[in-house]
């Protein structure tokens, strides 16, 4: 993946810049020796490192904005970073930038029960909000499998989902409010503590933006009551497609789960020696979990049990128990990990629409094949939210590579099967030349006139979600202005 | 002008020399003087699959032939799209593109979202002509800017909405409304908060003070709404008899539609706040006549005409909007409550971006 030459003049000009950093931030604040510098220098996705100029990780909102005004006067591009755990690359930095980590801001700020939200600082990690709210049976909805370390920053600009946003929505739909601090380093509040804030709805837009419109110190997140329960079920069936014919009968017939997933027989036998979660042996598995009192739960999986039957399921089994329902989920959100001790992989994350499952999930067998790439998948399937997992090995030249090349293939056949090149992970590096495929010019130059408005001077996280060759005007534009 | 085809719309814009006014149904009833651009020639769902829960359809198609189609196969749009006829006393049939631009979103605001959160996709054309599409057909989609969130309330000053893909849910299968007397507007607050801090789903929370009556909406497979139900008069007991309201339907289509107002003399207000707030909101709207939705987070307020709310609320956390009116007033106060200067300028920004030379309905969002 290419990303842009450094400009020499920034690199040369790194005293100044430290020197300036220095007089708004205390001194443990600020990374600037190469070997510190390193721990910054990707994020999940390690195929690709860059150590920043330096990175700075302040306290608070005002910090931010003294921060981002001297990068602002001194012309040096800006990555935010969260946690680091993008798989796409979005917290990659380039040489010549200043990584802005939010991770010590870390504080709940309000949490009011009445009124169901809770405001934090956004270098929290999207479990712990959660674990704010739990002593009172709350919960924060949006679950991304890496919750134990994400950051509320990093969900915001990438608009995280998670295994039970088929009821709860993804990040977008449980964000109530945003404090920004945009590239000049002016601080703005969008929206609060109420619904549908007036005017353009520019809250919507700035979650997603990917760090790129400004950066995010502070958010006001719906929380909800902890349903009375919740009970998973596993279904095990001897062909792909009969699976994804039993999900679309599932979410025709009214009952609308709160998780629908799926796995294939590589994923599931990866997971099962990891997790130990009992699940069968089989070609693929749905696992399908419903909430409620004890009564609806039964009520409602005996439906869903019912329309599974119809599709000689080669098991179906209901949890027995809260701990076999926690191994059940230790092992679906453990699905990347039990995958990487197996080989390293490359995840992908395309969305379809739910009917063309089978004939995508058999595409992509047919693709592993040609290629000579094993392909795991598991995914969230009641939306449609696929998760190959294309292992290969980093150390074989070549292989990487080659998997790229494949990944492509599969993200492009998404976006032609009527779907998207990612359904929560977000562009980064990784998509990026491959956003012709699915937008227009026309439409790619919408997209960046918003960034021209936010961020005039192409600043913030430049070389991300757009082609480089696509956004190369606006950024020279910059670097010429200087 | 009224464009068959997205390619005409296209070609119409590109060559429009003076500003045009965007209809769909023309419900709103809003009455600039500029010519009018219809959206009625753009109709009709172009895909609709029950198992995927999507729905496209053309910008300018009858909400009530999207709401038919949907229920023959037991789905609903989950947001309520309001219908303000009767309250605006305009007459003409609503359309989804209209819905879309204004973000209508009913009772199930609390619960399911607003119109913009069961947006997946839009295509539009821009003030130069060009069509753009954003998002798309399927329920997860992050890639690139999420423009179709700024398409949704943006009431036509960024574009012209040609097509709209929508995420549709399951109909429930029953309705059950509780019902508690109470004159208090501090404790019909309090109950409805309580009744949403609870784990049994409810999908509505309303209260009408000229009745005295705070409306608890719960909806589901009909075994789970006795449960819930049940569950929810043990929780709420502090409060008083609750009762049953056997007229479910009804009842929630007035509350969304705000109908009540229809034809009553003076302007409405909607005012969206924090629910904990809407108390001393009230106390200082000195209202004719309100009605409150949401668990008590948005009021709809009415006031004699031309009284200047915002005023009144001084600064308040929230936002005040003016729904009808005479076309003097709404010169004077605007129909948006307006933003804060950084707000305002990357809004004004945006604008100019999509629409340059200014043509889609001039003045409507300030
Ligand atoms: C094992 C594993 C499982 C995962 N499972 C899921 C899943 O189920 N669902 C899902 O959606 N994702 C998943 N992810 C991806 C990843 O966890 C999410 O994208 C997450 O939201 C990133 O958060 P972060 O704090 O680590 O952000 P980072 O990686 O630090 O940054 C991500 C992006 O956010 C921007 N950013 C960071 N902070 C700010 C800020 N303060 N203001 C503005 N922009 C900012 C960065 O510039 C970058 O573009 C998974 C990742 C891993 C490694
Ligand atoms: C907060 C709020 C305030 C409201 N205030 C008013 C109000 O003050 N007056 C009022 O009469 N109604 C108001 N409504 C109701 C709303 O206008 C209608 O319910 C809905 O738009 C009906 O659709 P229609 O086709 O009749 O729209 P129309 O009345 O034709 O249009 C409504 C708005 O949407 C725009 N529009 C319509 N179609 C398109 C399209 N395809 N592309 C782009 N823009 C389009 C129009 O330009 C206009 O601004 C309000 C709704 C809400 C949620």
């Amino acid at each position: 993946m290419e990303m842009p030459q450094p400009n020499p003049e920034i690199l040369m000009r790194k005293n100044t810049v430290l020197a300036r950093l220095r007089q708004v931030l205390p001194s443990d604040a600020i990374i600037h020796d190469e070997a510190e510098t390193r721990a910054y220098e990707c994020d999940a996705l390690t195929a690709y490192k860059c150590p920043p100029m330096l990175a700075v990780l302040p306290s608070n909102t005002q910090e931010v904005s003294d921060v981002l005004r001297i990068c602002h006067q001194e012309g040096v591009p800006v990555v935010p970073r969260g946690a680091g755990t993008s798989l796409a690359g979005g917290a990659l930095p380039t040489a010549d930038c200043v990584i802005l980590g939010v991770a010590r801001m870390n504080e709940v700020l309000e949490t009011d029960y009445d009124n169901r939200f809770i405001r934090v600082q956004t270098g929290r990690t999207n479990l712990s909000v959660t674990g704010a709210v739990e002593a009172e049976d709350f919960f924060y909805a949006p679950d991304p499998s890496s919750q134990l370390a994400c950051a509320i920053a990093g969900n915001i600009a990438m608009n995280s989902g998670g295994a039970h946003c088929l009821k709860y929505g993804v990040t977008t739909n449980n964000l109530l409010g945003v404090t920004m601090v945009m590239m000049d380093g002016s601080v703005v509040e969008f929206g609060g503590a109420f619904l549908d804030a007036g005017g353009l709805d520019l809250l919507g837009l700035i979650c997603g933006s990917e760090g790129q419109l400004g950066v995010v110190t502070e958010a006001t997140l719906r929380i909800l009551r902890k349903p009375e329960g919740a009970r998973p079920v596993l279904m095990g069936f001897s062909d792909n497609e009969v699976a994804g014919q039993c999900v679309s009968d599932i979410i025709k017939s009214g009952i609308l789960p709160v998780a629908i997933e799926f796995m294939d027989r590589l994923c599931i036998e990866a997971c099962e020696n990891f997790a130990k979660a009992g699940y069968p042996e089989c070609e693929s598995l749905l696992i399908v979990e419903v909430e409620g009192s004890e009564a609806e739960i039964d009520s409602q999986l005996s439906k869903i049990m019912e329309i599974a039957k119809r599709h000689d399921p080669v098991e179906l089994r209901q949890s027995q128990s809260e701990d076999e329902s926690a191994r059940i989920w230790l092992g679906r959100k453990s699905a990347f990990g039990a995958m990487g001790q197996i080989n390293d992989y490359m995840c992908l994350d395309g969305t379809i629409p739910v009917s063309s499952l089978p004939y995508v999930l058999r595409r992509i067998g047919e693709l592993s094949e040609e290629y000579g790439l094993d392909v795991g998948n598991v995914f969230h399937a009641g939306d449609g939210n696929m998760h190959p997992l294309i292992l290969f090995d980093a150390n074989k030249p070549g292989d990487l590579e080659k998997c790229e090349a494949f990944g492509a293939e599969i993200l492009k056949l998404c976006v032609d099967a009527g779907g998207c090149l990612t359904g929560e992970h977000g562009v980064g590096i990784e998509k990026r030349d491959l956003m012709t495929h699915q937008y227009s010019p026309q439409d790619l130059e919408a997209q960046m006139q918003v960034k021209d408005v936010f961020d005039p001077s192409w600043l913030l996280n430049p070389a991300k979600v757009f082609p480089l060759s696509v956004s190369e005007s606006r950024r020279e534009a910059q670097i010429a202005a200087e | 002008m009224k464009p068959e085809t997205e390619a005409e719309l296209a070609e119409i814009v590109s060559r429009l020399k003076e500003p045009v006014r965007i209809v769909g149904g023309g419900t709103g009833g809003i009455l600039e003087p500029d010519a009018e651009l219809s959206t009625t020639g753009l109709s009709g769902i172009t895909l609709y699959e029950p198992g995927a829960l999507t729905l496209v359809a053309q910008a300018g198609t009858p909400v009530a032939q999207i709401e038919k189609q949907l229920a023959a196969e037991g789905q609903h749009l989950a947001f309520e799209p309001a219908d303000y006829r009767e309250l605006l006393s305009t007459t003409g049939e609503p359309t989804i593109g209209g819905v879309v631009a204004a973000n209508v979103s009913g009772p199930r605001r609390i619960q399911s979202g607003a119109c913009r959160d069961f947006l997946l996709g839009v295509r539009f054309v821009d003030g130069q002509g060009m069509v753009i599409k954003n998002g798309g057909r399927v329920m997860k989609n992050v890639t690139g800017y999420d423009l179709v969130k700024l398409m949704a309330g943006s009431w036509g000053t960024l574009g012209v909405l040609s097509e709209v893909s929508l995420k549709v849910l399951p109909k429930p299968e029953t309705t059950a409304t509780l019902s508690i007397q109470t004159n208090d507007l501090d404790l019909a607050i309090q109950a409805m908060s309580k009744a949403l801090r609870s784990p049994f789903e409810v999908s509505g929370a309303a209260y009408d003070p000229e009745q005295g009556q705070v409306y608890l909406r719960i909806e589901g497979f009909s075994e789970s709404v006795d449960y819930r139900s049940e569950k929810l008069r043990v929780e709420l007991a502090e409060f008083g008899d609750i009762s049953d309201n056997s007229n479910s339907e009804a009842l929630w289509t007035e509350i969304r539609d705000a109908n009540t107002f229809g034809g009553m003399e003076g302007d409405v207000w909607r005012i969206s706040v924090k629910p904990s707030d809407a108390p001393q909101i009230v106390a200082k709207l000195a209202a004719r006549k309100t009605l409150l939705d949401w668990g008590g987070g948005l009021i709809w307020a009415l006031v004699p005409s031309g009284a200047d709310i915002r005023a009144r609320l001084d600064r308040f956390q929230g936002h005040a909007t003016l729904v009808r009116a005479n076309l003097d007033t709404f010169d004077s106060l605007g129909r948006f409550q307006s933003e804060n200067a950084a707000i305002s300028a990357l809004t004004k920004g945006i604008r100019k971006k999509f629409d340059p030379r200014g043509i889609f309905n001039p003045g409507m969002m300030g």
